[in-house]
């Protein structure tokens, strides 16, 4: 489904992604994990089309989005769900949702949609009218995804859903991310919490200072040595 | 008695000054609140708007509406094109030097203008019969004038209020000056977007010009300066950035002022309204409205 070819991606002299490639299949969670500045937000950005790789080359589909603006990736039914939540505070918990769906103009589809976040989400059917900004922090991820969800993506980018959270709240998070998934969305995970990610994907990356260090089905990667005493404490 | 009806008196003059005011700084406020730069060419714009309804007036033959229509249409455009000629280049650029070519701009709007329709001051037509609304015994009053252009600036305010609010681009206006990447993320064309709030901003700037044509019945190339200066502190009084503060900001400017010039002097009106401004950047440089909304991570 989307096929990255050996990208370098840099910011002003820094090379901070160095010649990665990897692939993620149809229907499958796919993370990448990884410690502070490995480059994976950067990945991602760069597949969103907020950043662009110097050389090589992101498919989505067959269809290459190195020259697509960032609306046509959208458009071509991917979303990228940012680190941080990056909801917009400012407005209310329904614009928020509305915006998530900025290109769709059916609006019975809209409708649709929201009704399925609102099933995921109960909370934010609550809170439809709140100001955004007002909601906790596990509520604002919960925005954020569901956000995401209004545009019916075939791809959902997900970038560090677990920050800054209980770890109750991580699990429910978790959950409905693996709910997503078994609804027919493919996920990219980029997560610092290398035990939860390896617990719902199906193939893992593993990232250092830009490069692809270590890669396999979650199973095998789980008992692997290497990984045990770098990232999950063992 | 003779106290009530200066201050009745000055404060229908304020608030008609102030529409006036309150309908540039709006400009000023979306333009800053979408991509941080304070546009100082905005004044110029203005007074292209007042020169475009001149021209429509009195060489077209329109009457007042279609006229202000023109104006702003015009005005519009003219936005746009310097937003992507000027300041798109320099997107990502320091903040100084889109800045800098902000007062380039103005520059050459009000050069230009001296070159094409000569420095000479041009007395605009009367469009309105002349006639006002009276009240005690005569002493205070209202002029059509005054009328107009108070209804015009509250119409233009209630229908931006509804765009911003209402409307899928008045959508995309908020979520782009709130945070771009993440809008750019929701698929929403940021330089569609952009381009948009300097149409919206800039005809708003053109139907001040027409309206304070009417009011002043005089227009001249440099008349934006000083107008477009007030406006930017009116701007910044109700809290840069933000809407209904500058409208305001607008309004409670024009009252100052017509306050200061009916119970001082009418030479310390400017005084004062740059002394305003000194006086917010130390007290609260937030603004009335403006606020720091400090998010959860």
């Amino acid at each position: 489904m989307l096929k990255i070819n050996d990208i370098n991606v840099y910011y002003g002299a820094i090379h901070a992604i160095k010649g990665i490639s990897l692939e993620v299949k149809e229907g499958e969670i796919i993370t990448l994990i990884g410690a502070n500045g490995a480059g994976k937000s950067t990945i991602l950005k760069t597949i969103s089309g907020l950043l662009r790789s110097k050389t090589g080359d992101i498919l989505f589909n067959n269809k290459s989005l190195h020259s697509m603006a960032a609306q046509d990736i959208v458009r071509s039914g991917i979303c990228h769900i940012p680190e941080g939540r990056r909801i917009f505070a400012n407005m209310s918990v329904l614009e928020n949702l509305e915006l998530g769906c900025f290109l769709q103009k059916d609006k019975a589809a809209i409708k649709k949609n929201m009704e399925h976040v609102f099933e995921k989400f109960p909370r934010l059917k609550e809170r439809i009218s709140q100001s955004a900004g007002t909601l906790s922090g596990g509520e604002q991820q919960m925005l954020a995804i569901g956000r995401g969800m209004m545009s019916r993506p075939k791809l959902m980018l997900l970038d560090e859903p677990s920050m800054g959270l209980a770890p109750l709240l991580v699990k429910e998070i978790f959950s409905i991310i693996k709910e997503i998934n078994e609804a027919g969305t493919t996920i990219l995970l980029v997560e610092q919490n290398a035990n939860m990610a390896l617990s719902i994907a199906n193939y893992a990356y593993v990232l250092e200072t830009g490069k692809i260090v270590l890669k396999g089905p979650t199973a095998e990667l789980a008992e692997s040595e290497d990984l045990k005493k770098a990232y999950l404490g063992g | 008695m003779e106290h009530m009806q200066i201050f009745f008196q000055q404060l229908i003059n304020g608030i008609s000054l102030g529409s006036i005011y309150a309908l540039i700084a709006l400009g000023y406020t979306m333009v800053y609140g979408i991509i941080k730069l304070i546009n100082f060419a905005h004044g110029d714009i203005y007074m292209v708007g007042a020169y475009v309804g001149f021209f429509a007036i009195t060489k077209l033959n329109m009457s007042f509406i279609p006229a202000l229509v023109a104006s702003m249409l015009f005005c519009a455009l003219l936005g746009i094109v310097i937003e992507r000629m000027a300041y798109k280049p320099l997107r990502n650029a320091t903040r100084i030097a889109a800045l800098i070519t902000a007062i380039g701009v103005s520059l050459f709007l009000e050069y230009g203008g001296i070159l094409i329709v000569s420095p000479q001051p041009r007395a605009f037509p009367d469009v309105f019969p002349m006639s006002k609304l009276t009240f005690f015994d005569g002493k205070v009053y209202m002029t059509n004038q005054q009328i107009v252009i108070f209804l015009v600036a509250i119409i233009l305010m209630i229908l931006l209020q509804y765009i911003v609010h209402r409307t899928k681009i008045g959508k995309a206006m908020r979520a782009v000056s709130y945070d771009q990447d993440a809008a750019l993320l929701m698929g929403i064309n940021v330089n569609t977007t952009i381009s948009a709030t300097f149409a919206i901003g800039s005809a708003l700037a053109g139907a001040a010009g027409v309206l304070v044509g009417i009011y002043y019945t005089s227009i001249s190339p440099l008349m934006g300066i000083i107008p477009g200066l007030k406006a930017f502190v009116a701007a910044v009084l109700g809290g840069i950035g933000s809407i209904p503060g500058a409208a305001v900001g607008g309004l409670l400017m024009g009252v100052i002022e017509a306050m200061v010039s009916g119970y001082w002097s009418s030479t310390l009106r400017d005084a004062v309204a740059f002394g305003i401004l000194i006086l917010i950047l130390i007290i609260k440089p937030t603004g009335i409205f403006g606020k720091n909304i400090r998010e959860k991570v």
